[in-house]
């Protein structure tokens, strides 16, 4: 009897099933690569930039219905049970939340372009800069804690989406006042709204990303689960396994 | 690789409205031991599957539950059987009415050499079940009507059980089984000789039965365990790895052992 328990028997399911992981894999570098452009061009008022974000979009799109037409494949041909299932629900969870983020990259790119045609583009940058390389982190900080199956890395990536959530709030208020005080400035404030509302969403795509780890690791499904139960869930999974 | 030392069966072994109570049951054919200390519950209208590689002790601890295994002479059973709390190891149990009581199907159908009619009409005849030969009829239509048989045979019931298709044979087997009013039905493998199809209609059909009996399967399928049971119970060279419910076993196992078999790394 083979006692080897991280292989198949099936060498070909194996594959299947690194595969599907390492297109993941692949898919999210470039969504990180495409925030990460992103938030350049709004920063750096780099219209070119914006314009190659735009064009790759159709690359992720089309990574997202390849990845989980596998998905579907190894569904029918493999029967998967167990950790094989939550692999590959995880996978097909989370190319879709990699999808979004890269709509979400390029309607920032497109709002750039809007932004860059006007004069005061210089408002709230603080707040992008600091909002574009929190969120960077959190999609970096989920697929690494995919890749490496930890979940006390997944709840920090849920950790730093409510510090995203409060920044987001109070560049809000920011623009709010902007608006205010001279109303030239609406126009323009919107499109920066925009984009502050995209970093926002990213951030909750990356907490997504760091459920289906909880749910890979320990089959507890935490979607629309409060922080503290989740880090109280983690303790007893990991108190469970010691 | 051995046994596991110490080991106790991980999950929810145990029922809170059990028909069949298994304590501590070990089996030995000769001086090879097959089953190792193996308690767990079956509960009442309940499907149990019983999984686990080739060898691994499922189909002999399935036969000790009517004791099946007493025809075996080298074979000894050491701890305690209870059906409805009462041990059907206790010499003064009578082994023709237990199998009564509990049922067998078995993996390849085994229709007498006689009529359908017959087929079905045998075990109430010797359990005196019938008073008439309208009562027999009446159990003989009965049983092939829950058996999901009745539609297809009623106008040749005299015609030969062995004629019948695999699927409709394994049927006029379980509806031989009901026809007796058994408390349990037990199965090993029913469906490993049969067509998909037929497959699906034997499945449909211990879905329904659930309702009147208690059912243990045997199966080499984890997808047919998966679609008939609600709990699972999973053996590993003689012992009672873990016993959870079925949609547990399947996304979340407890034991390292359960989860590399079902998902293939084993077998």
């Amino acid at each position: 009897m083979d006692m080897n328990f991280n292989q198949h028997i099936s060498g070909q399911f194996n594959a299947d099933l690194e595969a599907i992981r390492n297109h993941m894999m692949g898919m999210g570098g470039l969504v990180e690569r495409q925030v990460s452009a992103a938030i350049e061009a709004i920063c750096g008022g780099d219209t070119s930039g914006a314009d190659d974000i735009i064009r790759r979009e159709d690359e992720v799109d089309n990574m997202e219905v390849t990845i989980d037409h596998e998905c579907t494949q190894i569904l029918v041909r493999r029967q998967p049970a167990a950790s094989d299932l939550r692999m590959v629900l995880a996978v097909s969870r989370v190319v879709r939340d990699l999808e979004r983020i890269g709509d979400e990259a390029c309607k920032i790119a497109i709002h750039t372009l809007e932004v860059a045609d006007a004069s005061n583009s210089q408002i709230c940058q603080q707040s992008l800069r600091y909002m574009g390389a929190e969120v960077v982190k959190m999609i970096a900080g989920a697929l690494d804690a995919f890749a490496r199956a930890d979940v006390e890395g997944a709840i920090e990536v849920v950790r730093n989406d409510k510090l995203v959530d409060k920044q987001y709030a109070a560049a809000l208020r920011e623009l709010i006042t902007y608006m205010m005080e001279d109303p030239r400035s609406i126009s323009q404030a919107i499109n920066i709204l925009w984009i502050l509302r995209a970093l926002e969403r990213i951030g909750d795509h990356a907490r997504n990303i760091s459920e289906q780890v909880i749910y890979l690791v320990s089959g507890t499904d935490v979607r629309h689960t409060p922080l503290a139960e989740m880090e109280e869930q983690a303790q007893k999974d990991d108190s469970g396994n010691a | 690789m051995s046994i596991i030392e110490n080991h106790t069966t991980n999950g929810q072994a145990f029922s809170e409205a059990p028909k069949l109570q298994a304590r501590n049951v070990d089996v030995f054919y000769g001086d090879k031991q097959a089953i190792y200390d193996v308690s767990f519950d079956i509960g009442a209208n309940e499907v149990i599957a019983l999984i686990g590689p080739s060898g691994c002790g499922k189909s002999t601890f399935l036969r000790c539950l009517n004791r099946m295994n007493d025809t075996i002479d080298i074979c000894r059973i050491e701890g305690d059987i209870l059906l409805d709390e009462e041990n059907i190891y206790d010499p003064k149990v009578d082994v023709v009415p237990l199998r009564a009581r509990v049922g067998m199907v078995f993996q390849k159908p085994n229709p007498f050499p006689k009529s359908i009619y017959d087929n079905i009409a045998y075990g109430p005849r010797i359990h005196g079940l019938a008073q008439s030969r309208v009562e027999l009829d009446e159990i003989v239509e009965r049983s092939l009507q829950r058996a999901g048989l009745w539609n297809e045979v009623k106008d040749r019931l005299h015609s030969p059980g062995t004629g019948l298709s695999g699927g409709q044979q394994q049927r006029l087997c379980i509806a031989r089984t009901i026809a007796v009013d058994p408390e349990v039905i037990l199965m090993d493998e029913p469906c490993s000789a049969l067509d998909p199809i037929a497959t699906a209609k034997i499945e449909e059909l211990i879905d329904e039965l659930r309702e009147n009996y208690t059912i243990a399967i045997v199966t080499h399928s984890m997808q047919q365990a998966a679609r008939v049971s609600q709990r699972t119970a999973y053996f590993h060279m003689g012992q009672l790895i873990e016993v959870n419910p079925t949609d547990q076993v399947f996304t979340t196992p407890e034991h390292s052992l359960t989860e590399a078999y079902i998902t293939g790394r084993f077998g």
